[in-house]
């Protein structure tokens, strides 16, 4: 674990290529919030034909559900959901040009497969950190179904938001490197 | 006979619900930094080290450690010389567990009809209540927020009597390997053995709410319990499933007497957010 890398968000070409699993990183700029619920509906409209909420080229979605914003604070905690949840919709998102993900927990092989075929990043950030990565998180806003609450669509402006690559574009993964680095049984 | 009013009984349960997803009990904390210094992996101790400063965050700024502030399941003991006056008991807790979660600005995780619908209730009620009558005079309750990362990695299996205690470590490194990074190591393994099928579900939850440090205080369980965390933690799978020693800080185990014909083991998982607060009225 050497130093910590910078990505700034619209991700490009370039800081993809640099990523690899194993990096800690320091994401800056424009991330968008989504889990089950908004993935759900996102796919339905991309089915109708419809335009989505958000412009994906490049960009990062963060699967989180925050808890309600106190008074005074940009965001309440914010930690990082199960990944896998949004296994069956990501390969779609990636194509359509979704750069980077974060997460928790493992990733299935379509969608490291499709990481692989049109180079994106997975990155962990730590579950149930929530208040500590809250810290990082300076502006939010709901852009997409707000009629889903926790689950509605967020622009987040973050600073310097802690995370792992899990899983490079070249489809290196963490999940199964490192525990194999220090399985013993 | 000692009577208990229900607005005594909302003001509580209000104040626990803030307090479990706010301030992780001291024990779990003392547990999760003696198992720090087990850890090896680089990530796994930078883990561990953003894991206890959100700790203290939450607990000083009275924020959520985590934003998976659960379903709100809820148990009472309560004596059998208490008489509740004002109203319904469970309609107490409910209106409780709203007005924590909305007043302490707690995330609503509650869907009403669980296939068709799924729709936000918006209040998080209702809670998942569990009542024993004891002997006595008070009324205790427990909340504890239980997160559906950790939650959705539990399983059941009714074993055979003839598959043993063999059959029932396999079954519960099994469910720990396929969990793997999904429930938030490093994690509490709470282990239900016995009783029925509904009862070693029940028997896994409950032990996750034991003291942290403690064993089981049957010897036979105890070795148990050392044993299977040992070979949980040779697994690798480590902080966050990302590789190293530490996957879980404790197995719980509590067991009940069953059937001749039954082995009902059953495995609840609990992230290292093992939140939980009681209060005795
Ligand atoms: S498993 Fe626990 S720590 Fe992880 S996101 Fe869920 S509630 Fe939070």
């Amino acid at each position: 674990m050497a130093g910590i890398k910078k990505v700034t968000t619209p991700i490009s070409e370039e800081q993809i290529r640099d990523l690899k699993a194993g990096d800690r990183v320091a994401i800056s700029g424009v991330i968008y919030t989504g889990r089950d619920a908004a993935h759900k509906n996102l796919v339905n409209l991309l089915a109708e034909g419809k335009p989505l909420p958000l412009e994906l080229e490049n960009q990062i979605i963060y699967y989180v559900g925050p808890t309600p914003a106190k008074p005074g604070q940009a965001i309440g905690s914010c930690g990082p959901t199960t990944s896998g949840r949004m296994d069956a919709y990501a390969p779609l998102l990636i194509k359509l040009g979704l750069k980077g993900m974060i997460g928790k927990g493992p990733r299935n092989a379509k969608v490291i497969s499709a990481m692989k075929e049109h180079g994106a990043v997975y990155f962990a950030a730590i579950g149930g950190a929530a208040a500590v990565i809250a810290q990082s998180v300076k502006k939010a806003e709901v852009i997409a179904f707000p009629e889903l609450g926790p689950e509605a669509i967020h622009r987040l402006e973050v600073e310097d938001f802690p995370c792992i690559v899990a899983i490079d574009s070249e489809g290196n993964d963490l999940y199964v490197s490192g525990l194999e680095q220090y399985r013993l049984s | 006979m000692r009577e208990i009013p229900v607005a005594k009984i909302v003001e509580t349960v209000k104040g626990l619900c803030i307090e479990a997803a706010c301030n992780l009990p001291e024990d779990v904390e003392e547990l999760i930094k003696k198992s720090q210094g087990k850890e090896e992996s680089e990530f796994g101790k930078y883990i561990f080290e953003q894991i206890i400063d959100n700790i203290k965050l939450a607990r000083n700024e009275e924020r959520p450690m985590c934003q998976d502030t659960g379903i709100t399941v809820v148990y009472l003991e309560l004596g059998q010389d208490v008489h509740i006056t004002g109203g319904s008991l469970t309609a107490a807790i409910y209106e409780g567990v709203r007005q924590g979660y909305q007043e302490g600005y707690l995330r609503k995780s509650v869907v009403d009809d669980p296939v068709f619908l799924r729709k936000n209730t918006g209040d998080n009620t209702p809670a998942v209540i569990h009542t024993e009558v004891v002997t006595g005079e008070h009324l205790k309750i427990m909340i504890v927020p239980k997160g559906a990362g950790s939650e959705n990695m539990g399983a059941l299996k009714m074993l055979k009597p003839s598959d043993g205690i063999e059959g029932i470590k396999d079954f519960i490194l099994k469910t720990v390997r396929e969990a793997g990074g999904n429930p938030c190591p490093p994690i509490i393994v709470g282990v239900g053995i016995g009783g029925t099928m509904e009862k070693a579900t029940m028997l896994a939850k409950k032990s996750l709410t034991r003291k942290a440090g403690e064993h089981n205080p049957d010897a036979n369980y105890k070795a148990l319990e050392e044993e299977l965390l040992e070979k949980i933690n040779l697994s690798g799978i480590g902080p966050q499933g990302l590789g190293g020693r530490v996957t879980a800080l404790a197995v719980n185990i509590e067991a009940f007497p069953t059937h001749i014909a039954t082995l009902p083991v059953a495995v609840n998982l609990n992230c290292h957010a093992s939140r939980h607060s009681e209060a005795i009225l």
